[in-house]
């Protein structure tokens, strides 16, 4: 098949076949072929385009330039102009920006323009129970490239160049972490995946593993080979059956294929993996907790070090990463470091995966260069605010996380940047509140789900966070007390510090980042001992 | 899999099915979205009644298939249909009804309905 440099798409449909298109064909393949053009640029007779009356409509790619009520004679110009010297005929073109119209490819439209997929890759594009067609779009490629091109030191070196972090929310850079578990010593060791996703508003790794598990499994098999690991476990949480079902399909089906098991791609290595089911326990997506999890032990977290990379599963060596992060290993080894880098900001290359959702048009799963700013994210991507309400703040982090207000909406979105103003990445869950929404009930709601959440190893964490809910919802019902707000605070700053682990250090963020964006929202609460917002209190989860 | 060169065989042969481009030379592809948000919006009874309406009107170059998340969640039940010459076009908060339309208008006689595609959803 040759490959053609442009594509002239003629639309033939009714429409346009009876204003001439036809003609338009004709004239185009015989100038071609006069011109010498027709081994580098190839004539398509496509279907309507649905934009009859502004016909014949001829779209030349890869620009995607559209012309509209083309003439004969306007041909050689387009082939003088556009395909011999690169130059669109910009009087050609139809006016209007077309945007209620389907000749605006996905691509085109508002919420895909920004987004760049390489985890989502191939999300929404091949059938995740057909292994042939992961392999399609140069599945398992990776794979194979590491295996007999590569030692596991220069995978390694390629992953740790890409700068790579953590996409679970830490931003731990990946490379450093394979390269600590390759060093520890050890006769067995393990490759995990975090696929216990928690936060609430967030799934991003339920869609990778529902769309794409065949990526997941490439990159564990990558790292197992990169640290001189075997085998392999998937933890996901048993709320997510339909993603439990096609990776355990997906794994099924590597296996009969031979890119699990033994001898993959005719090398010594050898690599097998299994799922663990999570019962759903939020703190188990903690990594010490997850592993006491798969080792049959009640999941709750212990105290680092020694880190997983020294002593993890059954104290032996461990690689733990999360969905997200698995999902764009085997793009880093297939293209390049450099490739890696070009997108996204010099400290958080890549992409980053959102789940926009709350008061948002365009709720959804999103895929962005990091660095895009949280104005683009929510007024380009996401459409706006609905009902023509006004943006109020935008929760990330989950319950984790602080909420953004409308001054820092032009920060870039990378881990410094959205630490730095008092959130933080997180897995990747984005809520939008508008002018309706009470702070301090989106505070309790969040605080409401630590306290359910806790596991009761540590005071601060069991009993701090019960006594802040107890606060809050004191303030919530009309009953506070001014006091009430420097009691609130100092609890919070008290269980940020000396909680055992990331939940606990961690669950007084939504309260502090609105007593500090929003304190005037609960002096309201305190002082005229009632909500000032009409509207219906979040249900608790 | 022993080499890569077997693994590029498959690769070559699977292309052809999955081809997203215009030059796509085989038959037309519908592939649903049925990641958990769209089964939950209906997508599942949806790929039954395009497989049915497939089988029923024996349409040999027209497979059915699912797939993950387009990212939409808000358009769901979303199908994109791939034909040879053409952009692939999305349709969007999709019904049983509509699914039939776009069988009978779209995939059997070539004309785009456009109303209910994301461009026009958007």
């Amino acid at each position: 098949m040759n490959i053609y440099r442009s594509h002239v798409l003629i639309c033939g449909g009714t429409g346009c076949t009876s204003s001439k298109s036809d003609k338009l064909q004709e004239k185009f393949e015989k100038l071609l072929v006069e011109k010498e053009l027709d081994k580098e640029v190839k004539v398509v007779r496509t279907g309507c385009f649905g934009l009859c009356e502004a016909g014949p409509i001829i779209i030349v790619y890869p620009e995607g330039s559209f012309y509209s009520q083309v003439k004969i004679d306007d041909v050689e110009e387009i082939i003088e102009e556009h395909l011999l010297k690169g130059r669109i005929v910009k009087r050609l073109l139809f006016k209007d920006a077309i945007v209620e119209d389907i000749v605006k490819s996905v691509d085109e439209v508002d919420f895909y323009k920004k987004q760049k997929r390489i985890a989502l890759k191939n999300c929404g594009v091949i059938n995740p129970e057909d292994i042939d067609e992961y392999i399609a779009l140069d599945g398992y490629l990776a794979l194979g490239k590491a295996l007999t091109e590569m030692t596991p030191e220069e995978v390694i070196e390629t992953v740790k160049d890409s700068g790579l972090r953590g996409r679970g929310g830490g931003g731990f850079p990946t490379g450093l972490k394979w390269g600590f578990t390759a060093k520890a010593e050890g006769n067995q060791k393990y490759v995990l995946c975090n696929a216990d996703e928690g936060d609430p508003g967030a799934f991003m790794d339920r869609s990778i593993l529902e769309g794409d598990p065949h990526s997941v499994i490439e990159a564990m098999a990558l790292a197992g080979y990169a640290i001189g690991s075997n085998q392999g476990y998937v933890y996901i949480r048993a709320e997510y059956p339909i993603a439990v079902e096609r990776l355990q399909i997906a794994i099924n089906q590597a296996r009969e294929k031979g890119l699990l098991g033994k001898n993959i791609f005719g090398s010594d290595f050898d690599f097998d993996m299994e799922i663990r089911l999570g019962a759903g326990a939020f703190v188990c997506g903690e990594e010490t907790a997850l592993i006491a999890s798969i080792e049959g032990e009640r999941g709750m977290p212990r105290n680092k070090p020694p880190y997983p990379a020294n002593k993890g599963l059954w104290q032996k060596p461990t690689l733990i990463n999360n969905v997200e992060t698995y999902a764009n290993v085997a793009q880093i080894i297939l293209h390049g470091a450099d490739w890696f880098k070009e997108m996204g900001t010099e400290k958080s290359p890549g992409t980053k995966v959102f789940a926009l959702g709350g008061k948002i048009n365009n709720t959804g799963l999103i895929e962005i260069p990091m660095g895009t700013t949280l104005r683009e994210v929510i007024y380009e991507v996401g459409g706006g605010i609905p009902n023509g309400k006004k943006f109020k703040a935008v929760q990330t982090g989950g319950p984790s996380g602080g909420c953004i207000t409308s001054e820092s909406l032009d920060t870039p979105i990378d881990f410094d940047s959205l630490t730095s103003i008092g959130s933080m990445m997180g897995s990747g869950g984005m809520i939008v509140m508008d002018e309706d929404d009470c702070m301090v009930d989106i505070a309790r709601f969040f605080l409401d789900f630590t306290v359910e959440e806790s596991c009761g190893k540590c005071p601060p964490c069991r009993i701090g966070t019960k006594r802040m809910l107890e606060i809050l919802e004191k303030i919530t019902s009309g009953k506070g007390e001014p006091e009430d707000l420097d009691r609130l605070e100092r609890l919070a700053e008290n269980i940020k510090v000396s909680s055992l682990c990331g939940l606990g250090q961690t669950a007084p963020n939504p309260v502090l980042s609105t007593l500090k964006h929003f304190r005037h929202e609960y002096e309201a609460h305190v002082n005229e001992k009632r909500c000032p917002f009409p509207h219906l209190r979040i249900n608790s989860i | 899999m022993k080499s890569i060169e077997e693994l590029r065989k498959v690769k070559e042969e699977s292309l052809k099915r999955i081809n997203l481009r215009k030059d796509r030379e085989e038959g037309t592809r519908i592939v649903v979205s049925m990641d958990t948000c769209g089964i939950a919006a209906g997508a599942r009874s949806i790929l039954m009644s395009l497989l049915d309406e497939v089988n029923k009107r024996d349409l040999k170059d027209v497979t059915v298939t699912q797939t993950g998340c387009i990212g939409a969640c808000n358009l769901e039940p979303v199908f994109e249909v791939y034909k040879p010459g053409e952009e692939k076009v999305t349709y969007v908060h999709m019904t049983l009804e509509k699914a039939k339309q776009v069988m009978e208008e779209h995939i059997i006689n070539g004309k785009i309905v456009q109303e209910y595609t994301i461009g026009s959803n958007q």
